[in-house]
């Protein structure tokens, strides 16, 4: 154990790391909050929420209102698809079978290989097959490529903690393998399946190498964010990180309270 | 039938996995080789993108200077990281302020990086806060400009995106280790740093593994930061292949591409060699 002097520096170090990670961000929430002509900085030129009405105005950015759509829906068919395909593949690893190895380094390289690359790659292969490029299937699968690995490694660390004697249990009793993972299984392994859900919600909000040249003609809220930081040099920009930051938390703790209710509903 | 369930579990992910990781690298390969002009691709077996990845002295900058970000991004992050984790683990004894710790360093990865970004803008900018202040207090008498749109903000910002990447993978490994270790190691004779050299960072190698792959894995890949941070002013492979992109060049953007997905394969492989993570996995 260090010395007294050491773990205040250490304390030290780690309020100024929080000051460094928050800082910014809040900055900008309290700065998307200037006045009609207000600037990108500190001072204040008094405080209005013009910068939020003059978002949703059409020549203010593209669609905003489309694309904040398209992105929570694209999120929503990601995260639903996240966790039926991680949880079904974590059931099946949990046996070794032929080819398990060569499938956990492909899952594994997925999530090493470049953002980028991945977009480029789908976006030539959409040309050269003269498919429609779409936010619904290029896109998707593009997202699918990220989050299924985060999924993937999440089931695992579940299961391994699974005390399988429960299912053994079920199966005893006459459970059949449908019954036993949907009456046994499932109910215990639930908060990694939220988990999962979190996971691929917030990837997928927020992720836009992979939909820049997947997403087709419609652009999801990530992209106008970055075409944006060239083109905007008003608070808007600053107004739309915070709805952005705003409605990733509102899901997020949505999400959560459910649980929280639904489990206190069944505990009572 | 329940011999095949496994491969019947497992098909949905090969199936995704092939169709939009397996089959697209394959395309990039491809599209190496075409040729093209202005409006169109023409498919042939050409080997002039690669040479003009290999012959060209500024795109043999730019790979030395993505390499140059990668790895002093991964220096900070792995200083940063460790004593960070380490405060969480060994110093903070409460369990539930441990818990809130913690927490409080992953928040910032439920928001988007784009946006993490952005926030920089008022702090560092000429008549930002960081200026602003400096002034107030006659420290300088000019703004300092390297602050935004520099090679300084690039790394600033990647610190600031990435260093959470490094903390929660060596805080997991910390927290596994056996505190009766540390009491060994002491009542063998052994001081702080000999400790921290001889038993915690030995230990702590399968997380410094993966918090180093994912920190170097992101920095290679990246293009936005690198555009946003330096105004234009930096390049790096990503941002290469994003303008080539934009340009329609997209032979000579695949054929970077693949020189790029070769480099990072090869760094992680080096990094698997160096420390097993798959006690971790």
């Amino acid at each position: 154990m260090p010395g007294r002097a050491a773990r205040l520096l250490l304390g030290a170090l780690f309020a100024a790391f929080l000051l460094f990670l928050y800082g910014p961000t809040i900055t900008i929430a309290i700065l998307s909050f200037q006045g009609p002509d207000g600037g990108l900085t500190f001072p204040m030129n008094g405080v209005s929420t013009v910068w939020f009405t003059r978002l949703f105005q059409p020549q203010a950015v593209g669609d905003l209102g489309a694309a904040m759509r398209r992105t929570l829906a694209l999120a929503a068919m990601v995260t639903a698809c996240t966790v039926v395909v991680s949880l079904a593949a974590g059931m099946a690893f949990r046996r070794r079978f032929a080819g398990s190895g060569a499938l956990f380094y492909l899952t594994l390289a997925s999530l090493i290989v470049p953002s980028i690359l991945v977009s480029l790659g789908i976006g030539l292969l959409f040309t050269l097959m003269e498919w429609e490029p779409a936010w619904y299937s290029s896109a998707f699968g593009a997202q699918l490529t990220w989050t299924l690995p985060f999924g993937l490694l999440i089931i695992f660390a579940v299961f391994n903690r699974f005390d399988r004697s429960w299912e053994e249990a079920a199966r005893d009793l006459g459970a059949t393998p449908w019954q036993g993972f949907r009456h046994v299984v499932l109910p215990i392994i639930a908060p990694g399946v939220v988990g999962i859900a979190l996971f691929g919600f917030t990837l997928s909000f927020d992720e836009f190498a992979r939909t820049l040249l997947t997403a087709g003609s419609g652009n999801t809220l990530p992209l106008e964010i970055l075409g944006m930081t060239t083109t905007v040099t008003t608070p808007v920009l600053y107004a739309l990180g915070t709805v952005s930051t705003a409605l990733s938390f509102l899901v997020i703790g949505g999400a959560l309270l459910g649980v929280r209710l639904l489990r206190r509903r069944r505990g009572a | 039938m329940s011999r095949w369930m496994p491969w019947l579990q497992a098909a949905p992910l090969a199936l995704v996995l092939a169709v939009f990781l397996v089959v697209p690298m394959a395309m990039l390969v491809v599209v190496s080789f075409y040729d093209y002009d202005s409006f169109s691709l023409i498919p042939d077996f050409v080997l002039t993108n690669y040479r003009e990845v290999f012959s060209s002295w500024v795109t043999w900058q730019t790979y030395l200077k993505t390499l140059w970000f990668a790895g002093l991004t991964w220096a900070i992050t792995l200083l940063l990281g460790f004593w960070l984790a380490y405060f969480l683990a060994f110093v903070v004894r409460d369990p539930t302020w441990r818990m809130l710790l913690f927490v409080l360093t992953t928040v910032p990865f439920w928001t988007s990086n784009l946006i993490r970004m952005i926030a920089w803008i008022p702090f560092l900018g000429r008549n930002g806060i960081l200026n602003n202040t400096l002034i107030g207090l006659g420290a300088i008498d000019r703004p300092l400009e390297f602050l935004l749109f520099s090679d300084f903000a690039v790394i600033l910002a990647f610190v600031h995106l990435y260093t959470l990447f490094m903390v929660v993978p060596v805080f997991n490994t910390m927290m596994r280790i056996d505190h009766r270790l540390l009491e060994a190691a002491r009542d063998a004779g052994a001081g702080f740093w000999q400790t921290l050299w001889c038993v915690i960072l030995p230990l702590c190698k399968p997380g410094i593994g993966i918090g180093s792959i994912f920190v170097v894995v992101l920095v290679m890949g990246d293009f936005a930061t690198v555009r946003l941070m330096s105004g234009g002013q930096s390049a790096s492979v990503g941002l290469m292949i994003s303008n080539q992109i934009g340009l329609m060049q997209y032979p000579a953007a695949a054929a970077n591409a693949v020189v790029l997905l070769a480099m990072v394969l090869l760094l992680v492989a080096a990094m698997l060699r160096a420390i097993d993570i798959r006690k971790e996995l």
